[in-house]
């Protein structure tokens, strides 16, 4: 019985299609949550290095502020806007709204524009206060 | 929902107890759901107070932190944060790992590291709050 289960052939799955956007944006909500638990891990470091001291807040600080660390930022912040915006889009979802196929297709942008233009806002604010 | 129609006196188990084959009600989701919506303006906040902040010097961060109204909603961001990334992570380690006992260790795991996770960022804004100016 189990032999025969074993043998039976499997059905094609995820690699023969071509993923629609909505889908995509999906597994992305998964991914950017992943990306954002390691971003807990950043946080709690950032915290306890500063509570233990001066120079341990200097030393991290100094991390974050080199170029590999901005560019963990950058992709932190985009990632999180993502994460946020597509989960308010979850939201709609959850209160029974947007669910025809031509919403959730054009929702798919708004979450896209939103999530960019977010970045883009903070990352502008960011270079405006570096300079002024 | 005709099915029950002969024998509504009678709601079965998993009816009254909002189970479904999840194996557990509704509070995963709500937890996840007023999490998020809490996390909404709370990180918008950081992050505007992290513009705010950069370049500080550890004069200036701690003094920030010191401000209790600071101290408070990171502690708030911080423990909703927390559940919230325990609840997800568990979502896919519940989708992604079928052996049993793995899960589970994997699932308890979790719970401890991010609780703990949460001690420790709790601890470090008292720790900073309450010394800072000292």
């Amino acid at each position: 019985m189990s032999e025969a289960k074993i043998q039976r052939p499997l059905s094609p799955h995820l690699q023969v299609y071509k993923l629609p956007l909505t889908a995509l944006m999906s597994i992305s909500h998964r991914v950017t949550g992943m990306g954002l638990i390691m971003g807990t891990f950043l946080v709690t470091a950032f915290l306890v290095a500063a509570a233990s001291g001066e120079a341990q807040y200097d030393y991290v600080m100094g991390l974050a502020t080199s170029l590999p660390g901005k560019i963990v930022l950058f992709l932190w912040s985009a990632g999180l806007y993502f994460h946020m915006c597509n989960g308010v889009r979850h939201m709609f979802w959850d209160i029974g709204k947007n669910f025809k196929k031509a919403d959730a297709n054009r929702s798919n942008y708004y979450v896209l524009i939103g999530a960019f233009t977010l970045t883009v806002l903070t990352w502008v604010t960011v270079c405006g206060r570096l300079a002024g | 929902m005709s099915g029950h129609k002969n024998n509504e006196f009678v709601a079965p188990l998993k009816i009254a107890k909002g189970h479904g084959s999840a194996h557990e009600g509704a509070e995963h989701w709500l937890q996840q759901k007023i999490t998020a919506l809490a996390q909404i303006p709370l990180v918008l906040w950081l992050i505007y107070s992290i513009i705010g902040l950069q370049g500080a010097s550890y004069a200036e961060f701690t003094a920030w932190m010191g401000q209790p109204v600071n101290a408070i909603l990171m502690i708030i961001l911080i423990s909703s944060v927390m559940l919230h990334a325990k609840l997800g992570a568990q979502v896919v380690v519940e989708d992604y790992i079928s052996t049993e006992w793995f899960k589970m260790a994997k699932l308890i795991g979790m719970k401890i590291f991010f609780f703990g996770l949460a001690v420790a960022c709790i601890f470090s804004v008292l720790k900073i709050a309450f010394t800072a100016g000292i």
